[in-house]
């Protein structure tokens, strides 16, 4: 049972970090950072409940508000670039942050045990859990709590200009200029929720697995992330936690049986998968039974057939 | 209200604008007319901020318009279409008049009720902006869904969301019939009875001559003539610019 618990814990955690990558893949940018913003979040809310002592529901939201800021703050010069040269600096930044965990010792004593992260050896007694005796299914009901708070924000954010502004400008962004929309600041609140919601993800990360190390959070995480909201689609949250389920369940547990003909598999399917679904598992649009009911009034219908 | 003093851009080597000097005034409908690559859309460009001028300046209402960004310069009151339809397709109808709410009145509204309030898109501006463009019907409509026709009305009805004083319209009548034409030339009437000024680029001739007040020519980048449309029409420089490279001249004639 545990076993699937644990299964559901990866699927918290990477739909989170799907959701960071969703937001920002909304307005056209795709960024490499997410993993980076995931790597700041898992350490400071590390940092939070193993150093310090703080309960983990103000570690995991001190960890998302850091990130914001650090995503803030990279926002502004690196959404002044598009496409593949955003991939690339978005990359780089990635990278800088792995390195920088890398290299980082900053332990202190607790209870006669020295805490805190130790270069490449990583950061490792992060266990709040266990030290506070949640058990399994507790911590697994703890993270899609915290999931499905994310997942109602984004879907009522996306029912508001602020959500038709994001699809606007990922849409177009000449068009989305000349309708008087601040592209620098619709770009950068974009990528400063996401990483809000790395930052969160990353640092309930951090506790379910108690060791940390810089190499989980290198380029492949970063494709992770950014696959997720592209295999899914861009039509709702759905489509995201969709494709974690699909490659977290499917391609990667569920494939397990076959072996080392699974890594070849997995290329394969996702490739079919897109072919199959090319805007996305879930398509563009946002499912049907979510969407508001229309509401145009019909006798003008007549009166305007022109 | 809207004036350009000595407007220059270059594109390498290529002055696209040369030198143009243009007021239009309040209330009218101004025409901006020229062969193929004679700076017109540059000119458009140049004035709602796509491109920076390499000389000389937009000002609006005695407001130095040349130096602010695009989003400023909407809330100044500059809007435009484009010559390509330009629509967030992946929108509705109705959410793309809600997205271009970006006015200077609207700009003053409350942090959280301008970005956060769900539903504005069933505000009275937008529905009265949606009957106005005979779009009420398709409002729940993907914006990719529509026709060709009703794809203009609806970029020119987003243009108006943000409540413009002065509307720039890049070849509203491109692929139009002449029926279409004759329906847009009274929508352009109307908009300029709403109060907006209008600068209108156009190839269609008898369009542009039935309905502007005063016309400018372009070409090289040049202003060569300005003036009434009758006047324009009786200009020598403009026939021989016309006859220069392209058959436009007889509709110029005939018009």
């Amino acid at each position: 049972m545990d076993f699937y618990f644990g299964l559901l814990q990866i699927f918290g955690v990477h739909t989170l970090l799907g959701l960071s990558a969703y937001v920002v893949l909304l307005t056209g940018q795709v960024s490499m950072a997410q993993a980076g913003f995931y790597a700041i979040g898992a350490y400071t809310a590390g940092a939070g409940t193993a150093m310090f002592g703080i309960h983990i529901l103000p570690a995991i939201i001190v960890a998302g508000l850091v990130t914001a800021v650090i995503a803030c703050i990279v926002g502004f010069p690196a959404l002044r670039v598009k496409g593949l040269m955003l991939v690339v600096a978005t990359l780089a930044f990635g990278e800088m942050v792995r390195l920088f965990f890398f290299n980082l010792t900053w332990q202190v004593d607790r209870g006669g045990e020295l805490v805190g992260p130790n270069g490449a050896e990583g950061f490792r007694s992060i266990r709040y859990f266990p030290e506070h005796g949640w058990e399994v299914w507790h911590v697994t009901a703890f993270i899609w709590a915290v999931v499905i708070v994310v997942m109602v924000a984004l879907w009522w954010v996306d029912r508001t200009r602020a959500g038709a502004v994001l699809r606007a400008v990922g849409h177009d962004e000449t068009a989305a200029q000349s309708i008087g929309l601040n592209l620098t600041a619709v770009k950068v609140g974009a990528m400063t929720a996401g990483g809000f919601i790395a930052g969160l993800g990353g640092g309930i990360y951090a506790h379910t697995v108690t060791h940390i190390e810089h190499g989980v959070f290198g380029v492949l995480l970063a494709t992770f992330a950014i696959a997720y909201p592209i295999l899914g689609g861009l039509g709702s949250v759905f489509g995201t936690v969709i494709a974690v389920l699909f490659i977290q369940g499917f391609l990667i547990e569920g494939l397990r049986f076959l072996g080392d003909w699974r890594s070849l598999l997995f290329g394969a399917l996702i490739v079919l998968a897109m072919n199959l679904r090319p805007t996305g598992l879930l398509g563009e649009h946002a499912p049907r039974w979510f969407r508001r009911r229309k509401t145009g009034s019909e006798p003008l219908e007549l009166k305007e057939a022109n | 209200m809207l004036t350009l003093e000595n407007l220059s851009k270059l594109f390498g080597g290529v002055r696209a604008v040369d030198d143009v000097s243009l007021t239009i005034r309040e209330g009218e409908i101004f025409g901006l007319i020229g062969p193929n690559g004679s700076g017109k859309s540059t000119t458009i460009n140049l004035i709602t901020g796509l491109y920076t001028p390499t000389t000389g300046k937009v000002t609006l209402d005695g407001h130095d318009l040349t130096a602010m960004a695009q989003h400023e310069r909407t809330s100044m009151g500059v809007a435009r279409t484009f010559q390509n339809i330009r629509l967030f397709g992946n929108l509705t109808v109705a959410q793309n008049l809600w997205v271009a709410q970006n006015g200077h009145e609207q700009r003053r509204a409350h942090f959280l009720a301008r970005w956060f309030k769900a539903g504005g898109e069933h505000g009275p501006d937008i529905e009265e902006l949606l009957r106005f463009s005979q779009l009420h019907s398709k409002r729940d409509l993907q914006a990719n869904a529509l026709s060709f026709g009703e794809m203009r009305r609806l970029e020119m009805a987003r243009a108006l969301a943000s409540n413009p004083r002065v509307l720039l319209l890049d070849e509203p009548a491109a692929g139009a019939s002449q029926e279409d034409a004759q329906l847009l030339a009274e929508r352009i009437r109307a908009v300029r009875d709403r109060g907006v000024t209008v600068l209108l680029i156009e190839h269609m001739m008898e369009l542009v001559m039935g309905i502007t007040d005063r016309i400018a020519v372009l070409n090289f980048g040049r202003k060569i003539a300005e003036g009434s449309p009758a006047e324009v029409q009786m200009n020598e420089d403009v026939r021989a610019a016309y006859l220069g490279g392209s058959h436009k001249n007889e509709e110029l004639v005939h018009a």
